[in-house]
């Protein structure tokens, strides 16, 4: 349809990725848990009734910006272009929030956790998000909507 | 017991560190990969493939043991429903994530990098899984009588 852009990168995306799907491991090798980061932070607010105790949650949950935060003083400046309106980050937010809850899961969890072990429920999920994704950044351009 | 805690730490440290390092903290980003009929950056298609792939070795190894390694037992999903729910859910989420091109990972790990943005989507999406959950507690309140009038 389009080319790509000139700001893809795939050798740090493999290797980013690969660190996710490290991370993953140790969660479900190490502790026989699915590192879903939607469960993990609804967890660590107690805002789940089950789930990984609540430990283990919050202390994924902030090694998050830890990890984010190693990168930028080893590698330098990591680059985010955060919407600029707070009406779109907050509807952005509670929308994602009451989403991931209902369908029990994100990217994470249905994305990388359920995809890789071929359940049928992440793979519609991934690809019913990805849809509703691609769909809604659409209707933003035709309507001139900027993020 | 502070070890576990420390794994789930390591976890979350690694998790952001992939995510800072493929650029997913960056929304625009993610934006740019939703974006098919126009300047589409496919980095985000490389990420899963890096992380389903490594992921799939593990599920190969979790076949293979009898427990987690630091844990009693493993503790995974065990519905295989696809329902209403999840498809609902899922729809949802996706549409808050191409208008904000933030999933939950990388807003928490932004919190590193732009923390005043970062709290503007966190805080609602606390919130939206807070009226997702009051919303499952009422249906299923609603639901009791019923049930045991039919039963």
């Amino acid at each position: 349809m389009t080319g790509v852009g000139p700001t893809a990168m795939p050798l740090q995306g493999l290797i980013g990725g690969a660190m996710i799907g490290l991370a993953s491991a140790l969660m479900l090798l190490g502790l026989g848990r699915i590192a879903g980061v939607s469960g993990m932070a609804a967890r660590a607010s107690g805002l789940a009734a089950d789930g990984a105790p609540w430990s283990w949650a919050m202390a994924f949950v902030v090694g998050l910006p830890l990890g984010a935060a190693l990168i930028a003083a080893i590698v330098g400046p990591v680059e985010t272009h955060l919407p600029g309106s707070p009406a779109i980050l907050a509807v952005g937010g509670l929308v994602v929030g009451f989403g991931t809850r209902l369908g029990n899961g994100c990217t994470s969890g249905h994305g990388v956790c359920g995809v890789s072990r071929r359940s049928l429920r992440s793979i519609v999920a991934t690809a019913v998000f990805m849809i509703a994704g691609i769909a809604t950044v659409a209707l933003m351009h035709l309507l001139g909507v900027a993020a | 017991m502070i070890r576990n805690v420390l794994i789930a730490l390591l976890s979350g440290t690694l998790f952001g560190a992939g995510l800072a390092v493929s650029g997913m903290v960056d929304p625009a980003r993610i934006r740019g990969f939703l974006d098919v009929f126009g300047h589409w950056d496919p980095t985000l298609a490389f990420v899963m493939g890096g992380a389903v792939g490594v992921m799939a070795v593990a599920w190969m190894l979790e076949s293979k043991m009898q427990k987690p390694i630091y844990a009693e037992a493993f503790v995974l999903p065990s519905t295989r429903l696809v329902d209403f729910r999840l498809i609902a859910g899922a729809a949802i989420f996706g549409i808050g994530w191409g208008l904000s091109g933030l999933c939950p990972g990388p807003a928490i790990a932004d919190f590193a990098i732009k923390p005043r943005s970062a709290l503007i989507f966190v805080a609602p999406m606390l919130l939206g899984m807070a009226i997702q959950r009051l919303d499952s507690w009422r249906a299923a309140h609603r639901l009791l009588p019923t049930n045991a009038r039919t039963t």
